[in-house]
């Protein structure tokens, strides 16, 4: 270890040790887990139920699980879970109802997909190849999913299901409804009485309702104010739905940022002569959004789980397909592994975002803050 | 005798900031009571008075932080009315030092510098940033252009924050208390910028209690209090000749302790 003393003129650099008995994992042990009475009760009662918990879950999970087998009977005898269920109806439960022949499309679109948002994660990467990869990719997404070009047939949304529905539904509902949400912050901060209200009464309005009645509204209600004859597709309905649910809690969240912003700051930029959207977009925005990634990503992580909702409207999304693949009779008594299954899925998304989020925050709280 | 009408002095008939019966109200707290004031080109005007006397409100009202609800203020020949544009127009052209530096955080200095010129003025980069670093030369920190204001000092900071606002050339710059938030051993560095600027002609408006700096440079001092404009005399006629009796006794508190 080296110290550098500052104080004097010349740097003096000495080399000196902690105490042993402060370093290491012993120290470590003691200082952070048998500090006190209360904490060393603390430690033995989490190792207690650690011990009375894991064994038995591992046991179920894997070393009693049976993974082979083509249908339930391979499940007669086990104690463990069935992931029989799994390698049998993997395809149902991921992509629904979609033509069975023609899967490997919304597999792939998915995976299109699913690089693009990694892909965007980067700031490295933010730039013009990054657009330009969004304007490929997506329009690949959506002939994938659609087919009836280039001899692949047209598969309609209405049996579209499963993961790719999952994540196009939170994608494209995150990735809209965060600029909405952004303007509503905005408005709601506006000095102009007309926007104030109104943006006020859309948040209120949406925030003291559940999502399920939007999409219910969205799916049931609005085609009746339709003229005769004008039908608009289910799932565009539902996405529409979420993202018009989901804007108004990223509202909430961003004003949060927006107020937090020291006043200084917004004079500042005014007596530069910033017009109103110069500051917004590069001293205020900047700064506020840095502030509130980690409930930002929060927000993220509840549109990605919420999108479950839509089965009330007959969209069957992936925790519904996981769920209807144990419908079957036979298969009925290892519905547990088919929620385990979806669990573990929805869990690897959640916490992939969740990670990105600290990643994001360590990289941008890197450039020098206050 | 409370509202001293000042005449602008001999350098310019036409004065650069005009204040005409100016009242402020915070809800139903009055501000500033009949405010009439007349800055003339390249004046240099100190402005000083206890805590919540209305200092900072009547600098602020020069490039409309603050809104006046009553009155005139002209600045540049332009009225300050609800014209947003005028009012942009206005905030080019005069520059404005905070107490608390007000640099934005998450810009290097230089982009801090070259912010306004590239978007407001819409000055190619290379031009703005050739213009930053010369601002930087004259505050004498070219050496930090590439850091993050948290990494400067205090003294750095506004040194700084008033090379930003040299950077569009403003024909006014409104100081409010730009060293109470210092160091004491910071406090000349900036004072010395500050002169610098004053020797140039640049037309300045300072809210400060550094007696030296106001003999130094101001034309005038304004002495403040409960919102009227007290007493106007050359710095050295109301630091040591205060005729009216809030100025003695307020000068008696700063100088005497
Ligand atoms: N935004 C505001 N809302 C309500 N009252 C305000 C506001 N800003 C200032 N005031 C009040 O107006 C009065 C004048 O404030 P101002 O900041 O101009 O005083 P000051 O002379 O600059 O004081 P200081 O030396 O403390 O900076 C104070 O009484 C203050 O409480
Ligand atoms: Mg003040």
């Amino acid at each position: 270890m080296t110290y550098i003393d500052q104080t004097t003129e010349e740097p003096v650099v000495r080399a000196v040790s902690p105490p042993s008995s402060q370093i290491g994992p012993v120290a470590w042990v003691r200082k952070n887990l048998f500090s006190s009475i209360p904490n060393t009760l603390l430690t033995l009662v989490a190792l207690f139920l650690l011990w009375k918990l894991i064994p038995p879950l591992l046991d179920w999970l894997l070393f009693s699980a049976t993974f082979s087998g083509s249908g339930p009977e391979a499940c007669k005898a086990t104690t463990g879970a069935c992931w029989t269920l799994v390698g049998v109806k993997h395809r149902f439960m991921l992509f629904g109802f979609y033509t069975y022949e023609e899967q490997w499309r919304p597999a792939i679109a998915t995976i299109v997909l699913l690089a693009l948002i990694c892909g965007s994660g980067y700031p490295r990467f933010w730039g013009k190849p990054l657009a330009l990869a969004w304007l490929i990719g997506l329009p690949l997404f959506c002939v994938l999913m659609w087919g009836g070009v280039l001899g692949m047939p047209m598969v309609e949304t209405d049996k579209w299901g499963g993961l790719p529905l999952t994540v196009v539904l939170a994608a494209v509902g995150i990735v809209v409804s965060f600029p909405f949400g952004v303007v509503l912050a905005l408005g709601r901060r506006s000095t102009l009485p007309a926007i104030r209200t109104v943006s006020t009464l859309y948040i209120e309005l949406i925030r003291g309702v559940p999502l399920i009645s939007v999409l219910f509204m969205a799916s049931v209600m609005f085609p009746l104010f339709l003229p005769e004859g004008v039908t608009i597709n289910k799932l565009l309905r539902a996405q529409v739905g979420i993202i018009l649910f989901t804007a108004a809690y990223q509202a909430e969240t961003v004003r949060g940022g927006l107020q937090a912003l020291p006043k200084g700051q917004y004079e500042a930029a005014d007596a530069l002569g910033l017009s109103y959207w110069q500051k917004t977009l590069l001293i205020v925005l900047p700064q506020s959004l840095k502030l509130v990634i980690p409930s930002l990503v929060n927000q993220f992580i509840s549109t990605f789980k919420d999108t479950s909702l839509v089965l009330i409207i007959g969209l069957y999304d992936f925790l519904t397909t996981s769920r209807t693949a144990v419908a079957d009779p036979a298969w009925q008594p290892f519905y547990v592994e088919a929620y385990a299954f979806a669990a573990i899925v929805y869990f690897a998304f959640c916490f992939s975002m969740s990670r990105y989020s600290q990643f994001l925050e360590r990289r941008l709280g890197a450039q020098g803050r206050r | 005798m409370t509202n001293t009408a000042a005449a602008a002095p001999a350098t310019s008939n036409e004065p650069i900031i005009s204040f005409e019966e100016v009242n402020k109200w915070y809800g139903q707290f009055h501000a500033l009571r009949n405010i009439n004031l007349a800055i003339a080109h390249g004046e240099k005007v100190v402005l000083l008075g206890p805590s919540g006397s209305g200092k900072s409100t009547l600098i602020r009202c020069i490039n409309r932080l603050e809104e006046h609800q009553a009155g005139r203020i002209i600045v540049d020949g332009t009225e300050l009315k609800g014209d947003v544009k005028a009012i942009e127009r206005i905030r080019r052209d005069v520059g404005m030092v905070f107490q608390s530096f007000n640099l934005f955080p998450h810009l290097t200095i230089l982009d801090n510098l070259t912010l306004a010129p590239r978007w407001v003025k819409k000055m190619p980069k290379r031009e703005a940033e050739e213009l930053a670093m010369m601002y930087l030369e004259r505050v004498r920190i070219p050496e930090q252009a590439l850091k993050y204001p948290a990494q400067l000092s205090g003294g750095q900071q506004q040194r700084v924050a008033i090379a930003r606002s040299l950077c569009m050339k403003p024909k006014i710059m409104l100081f409010d208390e730009p060293t109470s938030a210092l160091d004491p051993e910071m406090v000349k560095e900036v004072l010395d910028v500050m002169i610098e600027l004053a020797n140039e002609g640049m037309t300045m408006m300072c809210v400060t209690h550094e007696m030296s700096f106001a003999r130094a440079v101001a034309d005038r001092a304004i002495f403040m209090a409960e919102g009227s404009i007290v007493e106007v005399d050359t710095p050295h006629e109301l630091f040591s000749n205060p005729k009216n009796e809030r100025t003695k006794q307020f000068l008696g508190q700063i100088l005497g302790h």
